[in-house]
């Protein structure tokens, strides 16, 4: 039951979709050409994110760690 | 929304009209849409001039395609590439008399709305939110049935000459009495058609070296008479007073461009309803302005005649105003009254100086004597003096079904324009592709919308129009009613962020207004 009404709002969504990027309105073959370059630019757009987000997010992550390392080290050679 | 009062109290009653903003994101992406279509538009286009795909629309001959390009701009752009693939929401016949109920033919288009083909089946009752039948006298059978049928054994169907030259029939003499004492004003005169009451009449009372005041959204009608007749014309916002009044001081003040001579005369043309808004106009401020100013008003009330007023007199009653302010006053007898043509009242010198110089009067075949016994027979009604209060009763439907379908459908969340009192409903749609959808829902429920798109509205602000009728019954309303919610819900094309109190039974006006919540 839960699957029915699950299934029924995500088609509800994808007649959302259709409505507001006027893609009700093509026709098939203009459809199939607005969805192919559509998921084109998200599978590139996500692959690009697969590759480079974890490259940028340890980069950044060292870069803050380094600033503030090398405030940890000065206090710890004062307390000294 | 605007309250009364704050102009020195020229108004005896409320004046509710609201224009609700457009929503940000609903903006952003109704122009997402159209740059999507326009997108694929160009590519069509592309396809069409190297011959990829069949060229179904108009095209220069091949001698002439290295003349000025007849099709290049962007309202033909819009018309083949937008217009056509949501066509098959207009122009649809009908076969039966528009009246409450109507009968429609089906069609299919197997090319996507460049032919259409019909399948023989007749969609029964399908019920009419878009006929101008404000009264209900759109009828097959009745009492106006019986007198045009017998006028027309009488006089004939054609007249087969203008006015003034073998036109003049007593029947028109008989109507245009019977107007001016309907209308409250002197004397009045009738035409067969209603746009040529407008484009034909304004150019016999202004010319060069007048000024004309005309609203933003005047018909089409009113632009042309005023183009046509050679005056200045300026343009003042909708509605909006303050613009109004500073166009006269400037004029008054400064005279012509050039010679800085005095203006011969200053004509200030509104409607009593614009019907694509549904706004009323604010005439007691309007005559407050013209009187102080020394100008002169035509009010068209094309869609207020017979709609408003407790006896349906249109916007001066509704007002109480008297209709001697008003200079010239036309209507139509399309909307209200079922019939065809359009009438100007006014003053007796006005009437009898249009009888001559009007170009409609000279040249124009005058109305026919089955239309003229139909509007003499509504008329009638409506006054009352066919010994029934069936004309009473109409009038007070409408304004029942007005003030019931405009809350309910605020209630449900749309955005509504428009005055609470205008039986004209518009509710916006705002993306393309909802249009043809709305259109097509609606009519698989057995609903009969308009539905208007861009050369008639704003890019973005495409709308469903609903034009109420006192045929209408409290259950049609309803029925109506539960099918539009449905398609909101479906289209989701409730936007409205004022959330309204559903209200028990008490009628809209101003201290209702603590219960909006936003």
């Amino acid at each position: 039951m839960d699957i029915k009404s699950m299934k029924n709002y995500l088609y509800w969504l994808y007649c959302q979709f259709e409505l507001i990027t006027c893609s009700y309105l093509m026709e098939p073959w203009e459809k199939l050409l607005f969805y192919t370059f559509n998921i084109t630019m998200l599978v590139m757009v996500f692959y690009t994110a697969y590759i480079f987000v974890p490259v940028h997010i340890s980069t950044a992550f060292q870069f803050f760690l380094h600033l503030l390392g090398n405030q940890h080290e000065n206090t710890v050679s004062v307390l000294k | 929304i605007n309250h009364i009062v704050h102009n020195g109290g020229l108004y005896k009653r409320p004046f509710n009209e609201a224009f609700e903003e457009t929503p940000m994101l609903v903006a952003v992406l109704t122009y997402v849409g159209y740059g999507v279509l326009t997108l694929f538009g160009y590519l069509r286009d592309f396809m069409r001039q190297w011959k990829i795909e069949k060229c179904q629309n108009a095209t220069e001959r091949e001698e002439q395609k290295d003349f000025v390009p007849l099709y290049q701009d962007f309202e033909n752009f819009y018309n083949r590439n937008l217009y056509m693939r949501i066509r098959d929401s207009w122009n649809r016949p009908i076969c039966s008399v528009p009246g409450a109920k109507v009968d429609m033919m089906e069609r299919v288009s197997h090319d996507y709305n460049w032919t259409f083909t019909y399948t023989g089946r007749v969609i029964k009752d399908i019920i009419n939110m878009g006929s101008y039948n404000y009264l209900g006298f759109a009828q097959k059978a009745g009492t106006c049935q019986e007198a045009a049928a017998k006028v027309l054994s009488q006089y004939g169907a054609g007249v087969c000459s203008t006015r003034q030259e073998m036109g003049n029939l007593d029947k028109h003499e008989e109507l245009e009495k019977l107007v001016a004492r309907f209308l409250g004003v002197e004397s009045a005169m009738a035409y067969g058609m209603g746009f040529a009451t407008n484009s034909m009449n304004i150019p016999a009372l202004v010319g060069k070296g007048c000024l004309i005041l005309s609203d933003e959204l005047n018909h089409a009608s009113l632009v042309l008479g005023a183009r046509l007749s050679g005056a200045t014309i300026r343009i003042f916002k909708h509605n909006n007073m303050q613009s109004l009044e500073k166009l006269l001081k400037d004029a008054i003040v400064h005279g012509q461009p050039r010679t800085r001579r005095p203006w011969k005369k200053i004509l200030i043309l509104v409607e009593g309803i614009y019907s694509m808004e549904g706004s009323i106009v604010r005439l007691p401020e309007v005559i407050a302005l013209k009187k102080k100013y020394k100008s002169y008003l035509y009010l068209d009330e094309a869609h207020s005649i017979g709609a408003l007023g407790p006896s349906g007199r249109g916007v001066v009653e509704y007002f109480g105003l008297n209709p001697e302010d008003v200079d010239v006053m036309m209507g139509t007898f399309t909307k209200s009254f079922g019939a065809a043509g359009g009438y100007i009242g006014g003053k007796k010198e006005l009437i009898d100086y249009l009888r001559t110089y009007s170009h409609s009067a000279v040249y124009a075949t005058s109305l026919s004597p089955p239309v003229v016994e139909q509007i003499i027979t509504s008329m009638k009604c409506i006054m009352g003096e066919d010994g029934t209060t069936v004309g009473k009763a109409r009038v007070q439907q409408l304004a029942e079904n007005t003030r019931y379908f405009r809350r309910r459908l605020k209630e449900m969340g749309f955005i509504i324009y428009g005055n609470e009192d205008s039986p004209v409903v518009p509710l916006m749609l705002y993306m393309p592709a909802k249009i043809g959808a709305f259109g097509r829902e609606m009519l698989k429920r057995n609903i009969g919308v308009v539905v208007v798109g861009f050369p008639a509205t704003p890019i973005i602000e495409s709308r469903a129009r609903f034009c109420l009728s006192a045929a209408h019954t409290k259950e049609m309303l309803d029925t109506a009613l539960k099918e539009i919610n449905e398609v909101g819900d479906l289209l989701q094309l409730k936007y409205s962020r004022h959330r309204l109190v559903p209200l028990l039974d008490r009628p809209f006006d101003e201290t209702t207004y603590e219960e909006t919540e936003d």
